[in-house]
């Protein structure tokens, strides 16, 4: 009787027996990195704008403070987006005649608000409040990453759940002095020793049960 | 790899006694009638599968099953698009057939693996002709019993959360619930029961492999074979492995529908809380098992001529088994009554009640009727000998498992501790297309299994015969 | 909940971009241009993640595809580009994010209910009562939480039509010169309808559209406006008078037939008077008592220490008797007599509305005798701006109109073509008038048989005003511009009167101005929500007239069943017929959804040969048969009801169902069965000669969420559900609750802590609840009235949604928080017990370890948390739930795609998806708000400074919601009362929220 298989035949059934198991641990394990990847975090996409408004410019370079616009941050859970009158304190002197400005000037003559687009999102099922954070000494860059340095904004951390824990369990790791908040650059000489201070001087609880952002 | 030159002819066949020796007491009555050869029974099998023209019969009833399986897919894919508001499941009837037919077919999938392995442990001779296709049955009953706790849960496509998987989410499940423990023990019995029937299938494989004419036919049987030449060295692995696997499935016998028992037995519902259910529910198991593996055996014996092979005794031992498991459920439904008095708990008591007297007590008196009554006919040689009614019987078992736990699941939810959440429950269309459905699959696969598999060992039939058994007794010395 | 597509977005904006905005909306309006308002909404308002809706519409098939589980996982991850949009000139006294209060007042049958109203970023999203306003005292009722979605309702009229045709209101406007130009010259001709009016400023107006035309009339008509009430006084006084009952003062109280804790502009305010002298406290001395002589078990009487059943036309006889005019035709009405006597001036007999006005001057002569008056009971001037017997200002009007002699009608509000008299048949006498207007909410049966429709404001969408049950004026403030482009009374009128460019405001503001007002108190007022020191003065009633003669001879010579009407309890007089929060509340006391039903007694079910023991009574009922009922010649076929406790020989309607147009809700999910075909001008309430027979219809689905379980142990076990004792057993042993709660703990546990066991063994590490809050519920079953307020707020606040009858049929609903009714004693007049159930959270909860994914899980302060997001929806939870708190979303039931919808729902809470669990959470993000603004101040949260929605609307203040780790907070303080228990001691669940046991006071002379 003939051969039905080839010689080749037993190693190929060999490799792919024990093939098998590697092969399925080797997919699994680039799915999980797919998702921990920016392409899925969505990080460090700028996102076009009505206008091309650069933190660097007005952060950075100006030193704004960023309560001058985010006026809400310290007492609503929504930091605030600043009305178009906000941006015409200034650019009603300076720049008045910018092309760029056309849309904010518009706005402002026609009543019409200006749209931009959401850089930070979280899913509506997170309860997130900045007030809290902010007046738990947490810095807006510990979210946000050097805003100062982003020419067109982009969203600088995952904002994964995992993120979010990796605070709300060692908060000492991340806590600062409640003046150093809004300092883009701060960085602590001695996070070691100040962050367990802080956290027990501010009363840091860091909660990690559900209800604490899902409800 | 192997050419069929040295594979094994019939008289090199490597008799297994050294596991398999069977003192003569335990064999009174032949467990293969008289007549056959190594050759007629290695023809017999093997043609039913390599023979060209597939019957007639063969095809209807596939065609019927197949029906039931689109009708099992357009219920799954109207689920998922609807949610299971389908179902007639409500607050406080939380659970319904999903969980119904799932334990059921859990259940069912138990002979199997308690004939292959634990009669083969007991050196149970007689269980050879039907462990083949009594481990295809709990293979389908556990695939027909894994389409349901995926699909029963509301949002069918986060399944996969309740694995233990590293997520961004920094989650794990939670451990302490017994649909966690379902979801590993159901899946290593998956697991270990298919190999266990692999293993159990490569010799056959390489017969039919060599048996084969068409060279496709051949390779198709010749890859699963593995290069399987019944060599002595084969033979010695095959037969280590096997009872390595027989040896890892027993316990799992018991652990399976152990654990199904804690998803009702932990929880402080009245009528689930519970601390006998775990043997409770495995002696059911075991009960609906070969109640299934009757209904299946009688019809294939028929059809394909195997009353030389599946003898009466077959028959006749199982049905002593279905009295014997049926005495065991049958005692435990006693016991539930007798528990909820005991207990002193008005919940449990008024439970009781409801089960004798409350809205489903029909459903309670056919349970009883099924479980209870129908296998005392076992108790008379005539009876238990009769194909017919070891078939009625059979049939009545398996409507009764499925009663009992409708019995335990719906209607315990529906009386529960505050009257004023009572509810009741009634399957819906699909309900009932799912579990059709379900039975529909469970057929197509045993049907492309009867069809392309030898569905009766035919290496452990050879070591049956007297010739074999000679063989053996002289070698041993 | 409205399958209604029609409305796209884009009409939505234009709409409210069309219409003229008082200058206080300017930021608003500008907010409602913008282009992409919706997608600001996206973002404003949560929606879940996976977003499978009902219908089999592409987004499904997508998800069906992504079924390969893991994309259905990661397509969650890749959200959609999304916008913000900042305003223009931000409002300063608004921070985004942070809700503001605005206090107004809902009015109901002409009187206010005060309101605040929270407003998220100009979106008035929850309701809540104003504790200056005198009706409400800041409880609220089911009306008042649901009129948020009445506010939204897309099914609400949206534009002027014109004989059905689509107009516009300067047509309108146009087409009415003409006619008034009439009306001003040959006199007469133009009549105004309205329903009741407390409102100055609008009373002013029609005084001077009055004044305008000679010859031009006003007529009222409230269906369910105490007309019997109005006329009895004037019967009894000789002219109109508003009493004013003081409950509070009295500890002896008769209702014959007043349902004065359910129903009336002033139930809030009566049941919290009332119940302040029923909290039985440790060492409590006196408690007060309550008898109610009634037909239809009402919630009244489910509190009521004795409940009398009795035929609505035998209680004028009683009436007699008490007064001590006519014998006592039983004994316990003698025990009464003399107990009232006992309480000379401590004493109220109210009577009800459905009785005749004979009844309520009785009812005020023997107060009158027992020297009440102007003890308990004051009177002021009526609060209407012209109190007058409306049946007979109606009936002259269909005169006039049938005699041609009307030229034009302004029907301001009401539905009178559905809810006038059936005799008067208003429709056709409609037909004869040349010019109808009418001004509604909705396109309803008058729209359609009115030559122009124009829509109406909601109440949160106007300026006006309107008198409390006191005569205290508030002024109402809109808290949004006009959705659909509506308008209010004050514009017609204004029209009428010739000034068009009049706002509401302006009328409004302008009348008060020529009053006096100036801009600081008028800021005030508006800040307050009434009008300090204008509660109508205390009069003299002037002395009782004569005994009235006896009108209606006590039962005998009736034949037949006797019938009584009344209003619904919560679709009212059929106005909130397309509310579906109301349409879907369970009716306080049958506990049916969605339809009305005839309601008769256990006997007279046998007589009818409906034989509501024939079924299992373990059985659940969700369907029931038809019967025939012929009354006054009019036949119509509707479901029975059996009501333990109700009146034998007699039967009970609640009319308001039955609608023909006005919303899909009203004419079709809910359509029940028309009852004004009953309601005749001689017996506006019904009467005796009834017929009632069974037919052989198939049965009729009822949309029931409770049946009529008893918890007597021979039928159920002994389960020691409800705790109650009489308040002499009270006294002797205050702690009888606790005593059983014991014994029900079950043998084992004694025996275990006899072994010197703790009793509380777990399997799991404990707790520890010490370093954080301990939130804990009590809830006091002695002064539950069971009204449905807790449900309708916990609705509201929790973005709870509606299922539809069919759903409640198969026992799907979704109040998270529900009332359940228990009776023990015989069916001819049981006891009867009101049981809220909200989640308990047990400290060591059934469903927390059987959740195979930790969606539901323990927080620090106790709570059991319920994280949807998380939740696969095994049910496994609600099977292990042992108080069946736990609610399911078998399918989409949550609406994501109406538009109108999204700006109702609380930004707060997740809006839940389907196959997902969801349960009370103690209102969770009140409670994180609330620790959040502690915590930045760095200070404990004081007792009382937030509560639950549910807590906060209770107009009894039978729920209390509080820290129990705080020693000196009321909840803790009442765990420590004797009457504390806990449902299912048994099951070691250790629930946070406990009950006080029910204690009544009946009177020992009366047996049974």
């Amino acid at each position: 009787m003939a051969q039905i298989f080839h010689r080749s035949a037993n190693t190929i059934s060999r490799v792919t027996i024990f093939g098998a198991i590697f092969i399925a641990g080797f997919i699994l394990w680039v799915i999980g990195g797919i998702v921990r990847s920016p392409y899925f975090t969505n990080q460090g996409i700028e996102r076009e704008q009505i206008v091309p408004f650069s933190h660097q410019h007005h952060v950075g370079g100006l030193g704004i403070d960023c309560r001058y616009c985010h006026t809400s941050v310290e007492t609503s859970n929504f930091a605030g987006i600043p009305p178009t009158s906000t941006c015409m304190n200034c650019h009603a002197q300076i720049w008045t005649s910018a092309q760029l400005l056309e849309p904010v000037r518009s706005s402002y003559a026609t009543g019409r608000p200006l749209i931009w687009s959401r850089v930070h999102r979280l899913p509506d099922y997170v309860h997130f409040n900045h007030s809290i954070h902010i007046s738990k000494g947490i810095g807006c860059v510990s979210c946000h990453g050097r805003v100062d340095k982003m020419n067109l904004t982009y969203q600088a951390m995952p904002m994964t759940m995992q993120w979010c824990l990796s605070c709300h369990r060692a908060p000492e790791k991340f806590v600062r002095p409640r003046n150093e908040v809004f300092n883009l650059a701060y960085e602590s000489p001695n996070q070691a020793v100040d962050g367990p201070r802080l956290v027990k001087e501010y009363k840091i609880q860091s909660f990690t049960h559900c209800s604490t952002c899902h409800y | 790899m192997a050419t069929t030159k040295d594979t094994a002819p019939v008289h090199e066949v490597r008799p297994t006694t050294q596991e398999l020796r069977i003192p003569t007491r335990f064999i009174p009555t032949p467990t293969i009638e008289p007549g056959h050869s190594f050759a007629t029974i290695t023809d017999h099998i093997s043609t039913i599968v390599l023979r060209k023209k597939t019957p007639l019969g063969w095809l209807i009833g596939f065609l019927i099953s197949m029906c039931g399986v689109t009708l099992m897919l357009v219920s799954i894919t109207y689920l998922i698009a609807k949610g299971v508001g389908i179902w007639g499941v409500n607050r406080p009837v939380g659970w319904g057939f999903a969980i119904i037919n799932f334990v059921w077919w859990i259940g069912i999938g138990h002979a199997g693996t308690l004939i292959s392995a634990i009669l083969l442990l007991l050196r149970q001779e007689w269980r050879t002709s039907i462990n083949r296709f009594a481990e295809a049955m709990t293979l389908f009953a556990v695939a027909a019993a894994g389409i349901y706790p995926a699909l029963h849960v509301g949002r069918p496509w986060y399944a996969y959360w309740l694995f233990p998987y590293p997520n961004t989410m920094s989650l794990w499940p939670q451990f302490r619930s017994p649909l966690m423990w379902d979801v590993f023990a159901v899946s290593t019995y998956a697991i270990v029961s298919l190999l266990f029937w692999y293993v159990g299938l490569i010799p056959d494989l390489a017969t039919l492999r060599d048996r084969a004419t068409n060279i496709w036919v051949k390779r198709a049987y010749g890859l699963p074979a593995l290069g399987w030449r019944g060599s002595a060295k084969h033979w010695h692995r095959y037969e280590h492995a096997y009872l390595l696997l027989a040896g890892l499935s027993t316990p799992l016998v018991l652990s399976v529908h152990t654990i199904v028992s804690f998803d009702f037995a932990v929880a402080q519902v009245p009528g689930w809380h519970s601390t006998f259910f775990p043997p409770y529910f495995v002696a059911g198991a075991v009960f609906a098992g070969f109640a299934m593996v009757l209904t299946l055996a009688i019809p294939a014996r028929i059809f394909f001529k195997l009353e030389d092979f599946i003898t009466m005794k077959h028959l006749e031992n199982m049905g002593k088994i279905m009295l014997a498991t049926g005495l065991i459920v049958f005692y435990s439904y006693m016991m539930e009554l007798f528990l909820a008095w005991y207990s002193g708990d008005p919940f449990e008591i008024f439970l009781a009640k409801m089960r004798l007297v409350g809205p489903y007590r029909h459903m309670y008196y056919a349970l009883i009727v099924c479980n209870g009554l129908a296998p005392q006919m076992m108790w008379f040689k005539r009876l238990r000998t009769s194909t017919f009614w070891l078939f009625l019987t059979a049939m009545f078992v398996n409507a009764g498992m499925w009663l009992e736990r409708f019995v335990i699941v719906p209607v315990s939810l529906s009386r529960d501790f505050l009257p004023s959440s009572w509810g009741m429950y009634h399957g819906t269309f699909w309900d009932w297309s799912l579990l059709i459905g379900s039975i529909g699959l469970f057929f197509a696969l045993l049907f492309l299994f009867v069809r392309f598999l030898p569905m009766i060992a035919i290496f452990e039939m050879r070591t049956l015969l007297p010739e074999a058994k000679a063989h053996a007794e002289g070698e041993a010395h | 909940m409205s399958d209604e597509k029609s409305l796209t977005y884009s009409d939505f904006r234009k709409r409210i971009g069309d219409v003229k905005h008082p200058e206080y909306w300017r930021s608003l309006d500008e907010l409602m241009r913008s282009e992409v308002f919706d997608d600001f909404m996206h973002d404003e308002f949560p929606r879940q993640a996976a977003a499978l809706t009902s219908g089999v519409d592409r987004r499904d098939f997508m998800k069906l595809m992504g079924a390969s589980m893991a994309m259905a996982g990661l397509v969650a991850c890749n959200q959609p580009d999304q916008k913000i949009v900042p305003y223009v000139n931000q409002p300063e006294n608004l921070i985004p994010g942070k809700p503001i209060f605005f206090a107004s007042a809902m009015v109901a049958g002409g009187l206010a209910k005060g309101v605040l109203v929270e407003s998220h970023m100009g979106r008035p999203t929850k309701i809540e009562g104003n504790p200056d306003h005198p009706s409400s005292l800041g409880a609220s009722d089911s009306f008042m939480q649901a009129s948020i979605l009445g506010l939204y309702d897309p099914e609400r009229s949206q534009v002027v039509r014109r004989l059905g045709e689509i107009s516009t209101y300067s047509e309108f406007l146009g087409a009415l010169q003409p006619v008034l130009n009439a009306a001003r010259a040959n006199g007469s001709g133009l009549r105004v309808l309205t329903q009741t009016i407390t409102s100055p400023t609008l009373g002013n107006q029609i005084q001077q559209v009055l004044a305008q035309y000679p010859g031009s009339k006003w007529h009222q008509w409230e269906p369910a406006g105490g007309h019997n009430a109005r006329e009895g006084a004037r019967l009894a006084f000789g002219g109109y008078v508003n009493p004013v009952y003081h409950f509070d003062q009295a500890s002896v109280v008769v209702s014959l037939g007043s349902d004065f804790m359910g129903e009336g502009p002033a139930h809030l305010r009566y049941a919290r008077d009332f119940m302040s002298g029923r909290r039985v406290r440790r060492g409590s001395t006196t408690m007060n008592r309550l008898y109610a002589i009634e037909s239809m078990p009402t919630q009244t009487g489910g509190c009521a220490d004795h409940r009398f059943p009795v035929k609505p036309s035998e209680i004028e006889g009683i009436a007699r008797a008490l007064l001590g005019v006519a014998p006592a035709p039983a004994s316990w009405v003698s025990a009464i007599a003399r107990d009232l006597q006992n309480n000379r001036g401590r004493g109220i007999v109210i009577a009800g509305d459905e009785q005749p006005p004979a009844v309520h001057a009785l009812a005020h002569a023997i107060n009158q005798a027992l020297g009440n008056n102007g003890a308990t009971v004051t009177f002021t001037d009526p609060v209407e701006v012209a109190p007058a017997n409306q049946l007979e200002s109606l009936r002259e009007l269909v005169t006039d109109m049938n005699a041609g002699r009307v030229s034009a009608l302004i029907v301001l509000g009401g539905n009178p073509v559905f809810d006038a008299p059936a005799d008067f048949d208003f429709r056709a006498a409609t037909d004869k008038v040349p010019f109808r207007a009418h001004l509604s909410p909705y396109y309803d049966e008058t729209s359609y048989h009115a030559h122009w429709h124009i829509p109406e404001t909601h109440y949160l969408e106007t300026w006006s005003d309107a008198r409390a049950h006191d005569g205290t004026v508030t002024i109402m403030q809109p808290l949004i511009a006009p959705l659909y482009n509506g308008r209010s009374a004050h514009e017609i009128l204004g029209a009428l009167i010739g000034g068009l460019d009049l706002s509401p405001y302006d009328t409004v503001r302008s009348y008060w101005f020529s009053k006096g007002a100036n801009e600081i108190s008028w800021r005030k007022w508006l800040n307050d929500g009434v009008i300090a020191g204008s509660a109508l003065p205390v009069r003299t009633a002037g002395a009782s007239g004569a005994i009235p003669p006896a009108t209606r001879q006590s039962g005998n010579g009736a034949t037949g069943v006797e019938i009584e009407l009344r209003p619904d309890p919560t679709i009212h007089d059929g106005r909130f017929a397309n509310n579906a929060w109301l349409q879907e509340l369970p009716k306080p006391v049958t506990k049916i959804t969605w339809d009305n039903v005839m309601i008769i007694g256990p006997a007279l079910a046998k007589q009818i040969g409906f034989d509501a023991d024939d079924r299992d009574p373990l059985v659940n009922e969700k369907q029931t048969r038809m019967v025939d009922v012929e009354y006054h010649g009019v036949k119509m076929r509707m479901p029975v009801w059996v009501v333990p406790g109700h009146a034998e020989g007699a039967a009970t309607v609640f009319f308001g169902y039955g609608r023909e147009h006005g919303g899909a809700v009203a004419s079709e999910k809910g359509k029940g069965f028309n009852i004004y075909r009953f309601r005749f001008s001689d017996a506006l309430s019904g009467g005796a000669g009834a017929r009632i027979t069974l037919t052989n219809d198939p049965p009729y689905p009822i949309a029931c969420v409770q049946e009529h379980q008893s918890i007597d142990p021979k039928d159920v076990g002994e389960r020691g559900i409800v705790q109650s004792a009489s308040f002499t057993e009270f006294q002797k042993d205050p702690e009888f609750a606790r005593e059983r709660e014991r014994k029900e703990a079950g043998e084992s546990e004694l025996q275990g802590e006899a072994a010197g066991e703790p009793y509380d063994q777990q399997m799991y590490p404990p707790y520890d609840y010490s370093k954080q809050h301990a939130w804990g519920m009590v809830i006091d079953t002695t002064v539950c009235t069971g009204c449905n307020g807790c449900v309708s707020a916990c609705q509201a606040e929790n973005n709870i949604s509606v299922v539809g009858k069919e759903e409640v049929v198969r026992e799907r609903e979704m109040h998270w928080l529900r009332i359940d009714r228990y009776y023990r004693g015989n069916p001819e007049n049981p006891e009867t017990f009101h049981m809220p159930v909200p989640c308990m959270q047990c400290e060591t909860a059934p469903c927390e370890p059987v959740c195979p994914v930790g969606a539901t899980s323990h927080s620090i302060d106790g709570l059991n948390d319920m994280t949807y997001n998380r939740c696969v929806g095994t049910r496994y939870c609600s099977n292990n739930c042992p108080y069946k708190v736990r609610h399911f979303n078998f399918f989409h039931y949550a609406d994501y795609d109406t538009p109108a919808l999204k700006p109702m729902r609380n930004p707060d809470v997740t809006v839940r998806t389907r196959g997902v669990m969801e349960k009370c959470t103690y209102c969770v993000q009140r409670i994180n708000a609330a620790k959040i603004e502690a915590e930045k101040a760095d200070r404990p949260i004081p007792d009382g400074e937030f509560t639950t929605a549910c807590a906060q609307a209770c107009p009894t203040d039978a729920i209390v919601f509080g820290d129990l780790n705080d020693k000196s907070s009321r909840v803790a303080k009442l765990k420590q009362e004797p009457t504390n228990y806990a449902l299912l001691p048994g099951l070691n669940t250790r629930p946070r929220t406990t009950y006080l046991a029910t204690v009544r006071n009946p009177n020992p002379e009366i047996r049974g």
